[in-house]
Order: structure tokens, then sequence, then C-alpha cells
């Protein structure tokens, strides 16, 4: 199995040749996105169209990173669909410093490869060329992939456009309201509703193989944590003591949660708890509140937020227990930690002179960025290749998603769905 | 539900005192009146049309269910006292009956840790209670931090109503 789906992942050809300079991106300061042209997909098949616009898809992804300019159609001096066909000088005199072909071909009832070439237009050459299969279903993936390549070569940073978020909507119905748990592609296509109530919805998290999301529920008055499979749906609850029972986050190897549990007398503390076992270990023992726990990539440490200083700041305690360590000092409020996946940054809720903001700190320099700019910004979450983070702020009184890049450069709106929409959390890396 | 008929009874006092209020209790009513329930003044309620669990149903409206709380605190404030002394008195004369304390927190911050706020404020509910005699096992507490507000500007007076603990009788 696993040997076919690598022989249809033929690279048309492989050029190990590093990125043009002009191409690569300069990270610390984006003063003007690259232009580029995406060239609209020939298409080689029975149906008149071809069943998902590619470069549509490519030029969008490109464009919301911020880093590039996708020239509009209509300025195209040529529309070649094969590599052969592209004249630089043309490219050139338009400007654009990247362009990338392709087409679609049509090879059984649904079946179809899909092939794209990435040219430099400056140093006049290849620097991808790939062709993958693909379904009706699994066009937009592919389609994901392919800016995902395009992407990582002309900056390189890995690309995340195909990986998926999760987040929570709540919509007032009359006197109600309905949360319902979504998971997206990260552009906000492909919706799935992953679970509906008419109670709270909380703390959705990712487990390592995308395959499961961990999420507290209040359904009948009280909290539990729960584990749902995203393919089947099954899902099982996994702590569901008197008080609190919130704030999960896997461990980098899947199989434990670290969890807040509250205890009938209500003094949250950090455990860490077996998924399989439902064993729990507290780590966490001071009266004060103990919450929003997270792994460190390296799953040495799990940092957390904890008022026991007065405020809320964020600690780091082993994995296995001992001393906490506080690790924020910079201003009263440092809540809701999120490390990025390489392991150099921490993402907190931060109060900026009485504004609720994203900021970001250099673990090792202790700096603390600022990284967005509303009232009531919250819930961070870094993109599998730490380079973007996604967040909660508000529009009009309604929550909505917002993403940032991690040197704060370049913040995008997403498309809003219906309601108010909190809690974004992105997925790792897809594992093909 | 045959609880309801013994307590209601003694209830009827605490109601026609406290009968106005609704959302933000009053702070006028007192401790004799709440401490007055001993049964002597009990004739006429069976025929007053109403269903026991309706008429304490009232009673406990009656007191006022909401506990309002300062920023950033989890005190029981002096006008409250009362009201929490109310319940008090109901649940000691009526040991079937159970509540859950669901605290509130204002939308400002990060959502976990508002959960905290929430139940810390359930939580000194609860100890009250406790302290006047209630037993443990009456009441649970759960806390919805920000994910229940009652009010959805973002003004101080809105906040100010968000910061609550309600008192819920669960039978």
């Amino acid at each position: 199995m696993l040997k076919t789906f690598t022989r249809l992942l033929i690279p048309l050809t492989l050029l190990c040749i590093q990125a043009n300079a002009e191409l690569v991106i300069d990270v610390q300061g984006v003063a003007k996105p690259t232009p580029v042209a995406i060239v609209p997909f020939g298409w080689e098949g029975q149906a008149p169209d071809m069943p998902l616009d590619i470069a549509a898809v490519i030029t969008s992804d490109l464009k919301r990173s911020g880093r590039f300019a996708p020239i509009d159609e209509s300025k195209m001096l040529q529309k070649p669909t094969d590599g052969s066909d592209v004249d630089f000088q043309d490219w050139g005199f338009v400007g654009v410093e990247a362009v990338v072909v392709g087409k679609v071909i049509q090879s059984g009832a649904n079946a179809y490869t899909l092939q794209f070439q990435l040219f430099d237009t400056f140093g006049r050459r290849q620097l991808i060329g790939y062709r993958m299969p693909a379904s009706r279903g699994t066009m937009r993936g592919a389609a994901h992939r392919a800016a995902d390549m395009i992407y990582e070569k002309l900056t390189g940073i890995k690309g995340v456009f195909g990986t998926k978020v999760a987040y929570v909507t709540a919509l007032q119905q009359g006197k109600e309201r309905l949360y319902s748990l979504i998971v997206s592609d990260q552009d906000g296509e492909n919706e799935h509703k992953i679970m509906e109530s008419k109670d709270p919805i909380m703390s959705p998290a990712w487990s390592p193989d995308s395959r499961q999301l961990a999420y507290v529920s209040f359904e009948g008055s009280k909290s539990a944590i729960f584990v749902q499979t995203l393919r089947s749906g099954n899902r099982f609850q996994v702590s569901g003591n008197p008080g609190i029972n919130g704030a999960p986050a896997f461990s980098p190897d899947g199989r434990k949660l670290v969890v807040t549990l509250g205890g009938v007398n209500g003094n949250p503390d950090i455990y860490v708890l077996d998924i399989t076992s439902r064993q729990t270990k507290r780590l966490t023992t001071h009266r004060a509140i103990d919450t929003e726990g997270t792994w460190s990539p390296d799953g040495r440490y799990i940092y957390f937020t904890s008022d026991r200083s007065g405020g809320p700041q964020i600690y780091r305690i082993s994995a296995n227990g001992g001393t906490p360590e506080r690790i924020t000092f910079e201003g009263s409020y440092n809540a809701r930690p999120r490390l990025s996946p390489d392991g150099t940054r921490l993402a907190m809720v931060h109060n900026d002179r009485g504004n609720f903001r994203i900021a970001v700190m250099n673990i090792a320099r202790k700096d603390l960025l600022v990284l967005s700019s509303g009232q009531q910004d919250e819930s961070p979450s870094f993109a599998p290749n730490s380079d973007i983070l996604i967040y909660a702020t508000r529009q009009r009184g309604n929550g909505v998603l917002e993403t940032v890049s991690a040197d704060g450069l370049i913040r995008q709106k997403m498309a809003s769905g219906r309601g108010d929409v909190r809690e974004p959390v992105w997925s790792p890396f897809p594992r093909f | 539900m045959s609880y309801f008929k013994i307590f209601a009874i003694a209830l009827l006092s605490v109601f026609l005192v406290a009968c106005q209020g609704n959302t933000i209790p009053d702070p006028e009513p007192t401790d004799t009146t709440y401490g007055s329930d001993d049964g002597a003044d009990t004739s006429g309620t069976g025929g007053d049309g109403l269903g026991a669990g309706e008429f304490f149903d009232d009673t406990v409206e009656a007191l006022g269910t909401v506990i309002y709380f300062d920023f950033d605190s989890s005190e029981v404030r002096a006008q409250d006292q009362d009201l929490v002394a109310g319940h008090a008195i109901q649940l000691n004369d009526n040991s079937f009956a159970n509540v859950r304390l669901e605290g509130h927190a204002d939308e400002r911050g990060s959502r976990e840790y508002n959960i905290g706020l929430g139940e810390r404020r359930a939580q000194a509910v609860r100890q009250m209670l406790m302290i006047q005699g209630v037993k443990a096992s009456q009441i649970q507490t759960v806390s919805f931090g920000e994910e229940r507000a009652v009010a959805l500007g973002s003004s101080e007076s809105d906040y100010a109503q968000n910061r609550r603990v309600e008192i819920k009788y669960t039978n």
C-alpha cells in the first residue's frame, strides 16, 4: 500500500537548487510582498471543466500568507500550462519573480493527476516539478500541498496550507446558545461539525497525530473532558470528577493529557492523566489557581498559568513534578501559555495597558513582543511551522479569528462563519 | 417531591417579606425574618392553590438567587450575606434539598483562567453556606467562567452583571 503510494508520487524532476536570493523573502521585514504568477491550470479530461480551480486555491493560499502578491490573470501575457512553453522574458517584463504552471489530467472515473512546475523568472530555471494523484475528494488537499511546496521553496519556511484548525462557535438562537466544535482547513474551507451542544464547549486540543481532539463539555451542567476520534466520531469521557475538569493538552507522545482538576473544594491544580489507564498524577498543590497546562515539545516540562503570586503569570514544572519555576515577569497578567513547536517561543495572553493581547516571548532572550492590537484577544495557537499564530479577537462584539506571523509583521483576518468564533487551535502537520 | 410540603409551611414568612426581589437582591431582609420560621406561623398555606414545589420555587426566587462580585474578587459583599444566610436556612431545614452553585466571570482575560475565577466565587458561597451548617453533600459547584455571560456588551456594567454566582436548586 505504502509502496504504491510512494510510487505515485514520483517527482517529475527534483532539482536541488537553492532558491534564488531575490526570491527568498526577508522574514524580518516584509515591506513588499513578492509578485508571483499562478497561471490557470490546464485541463485534460472528459468533462468540460476540471473538478476544482487549482490555480485559485494556490493563489489564495499564497496571497493570504502576506508574503506574496499573485498578479491578476488579466495581466498575464501568456497562459502556458506546461513548463516548456514558459517565456521568461515575458514574465520578467510583467515583473513577477516566480511563475507556477500546471494541469490536471483525468485518468479514470474519479482518478486525476495534478501536475505543476515552479519557475524562477530571473534565474530562468525550474525550481520544482511535481506530479501527484488525486480524486475529487482529495483535490483541494492536493492543491494545498502544491502551495506548501511552492511556499517552502520560495521562503525556506515550511508551508501550513495543508493543515487544519479546530475552533468553537457559539450561535445565539432566541434565548439559547448553540455551541459547536468545528474542524476546517486552515483557510476556513471544508468545515466539519464535530460536536454540537446547548451547553458550553471549551478548550479543544489536537492529538499529535491529528486524529483526535480533546475538549471540555458542560453537558448536564457539569464539566467533563472528552477525547473524540475525528474520522469515526466516537468519543469517550476521560475525566468527569466533581468540580473543574478543564484545559486538556496532549503530551508529545499522545498517550497523556495535562488537565486541570478542581475537586469538590475547588482548588484548580495541574494533573497528568494517562489516557488509557485513566490514572492521574498531581503535579501542583498550591491553593492558587493553577491551570492551562501545556507540554514543551521535548516533553520535559509543563508550562501553566498560576496566580500564586497575585495575578496570573506563567510557570513551568518538570513533567515528573517538582518545584515550579516562574517564567513571565513583564506585566500584571500573563496567561494561557502555548509553546512554538520548535520550542523557541512562548505565546500567551498578555495585559498590555488594559488590553488583553497576544504576546510572544523568546524563551532564550526573555523579551516579549506584543503581536495583536485588539482589546480582548485570546487563545493563541502556533501553526506547526512555528512561523504563524492563530488567535481569537473581537469585531463588532463577535469573536473572529486572526492569524499573525510570529514576527508580528503580517496579520490576516480569517473569513468568519456565523456566530461567535473562539478558541482556535492549529493542527499538527498532516502525516501522509 | 413530598419534602416540599414540610418546608413550604415554614417558608411562608420569608416569602411574604422578600417578595419583590428579582435580580439584584434587596438587602433589607433581616436575620429575624429568616430566624422565625420554626413552623409556628403556618396556617393556610395548603389552601392557596399553588403546588408545594411551585411555592418553594417562588420562595427561593424571592430570596434572590444571584450574587454579584467586585472586579477580581471572590468575596461575598456585605449586602449579599443575608441572601446567602437565607439559602442556608432553606438547606438546613430541608436536608433533601440540593443546590448547584454556578460561578461566572466576566469576559476579560483567558477562558480557562476565568473558569478558575468562577469556581473561586462558587466556592466562596459554598464555604459561607457550610459555615452556617449546610452539609457538603447538599452543594455542588460548577464554573462556567465567561461562557455564559448574561450581558453581552463590553462595558463595566456588563462585566459587573457577569461576575456572579447563581444558586440553583436541583431537586
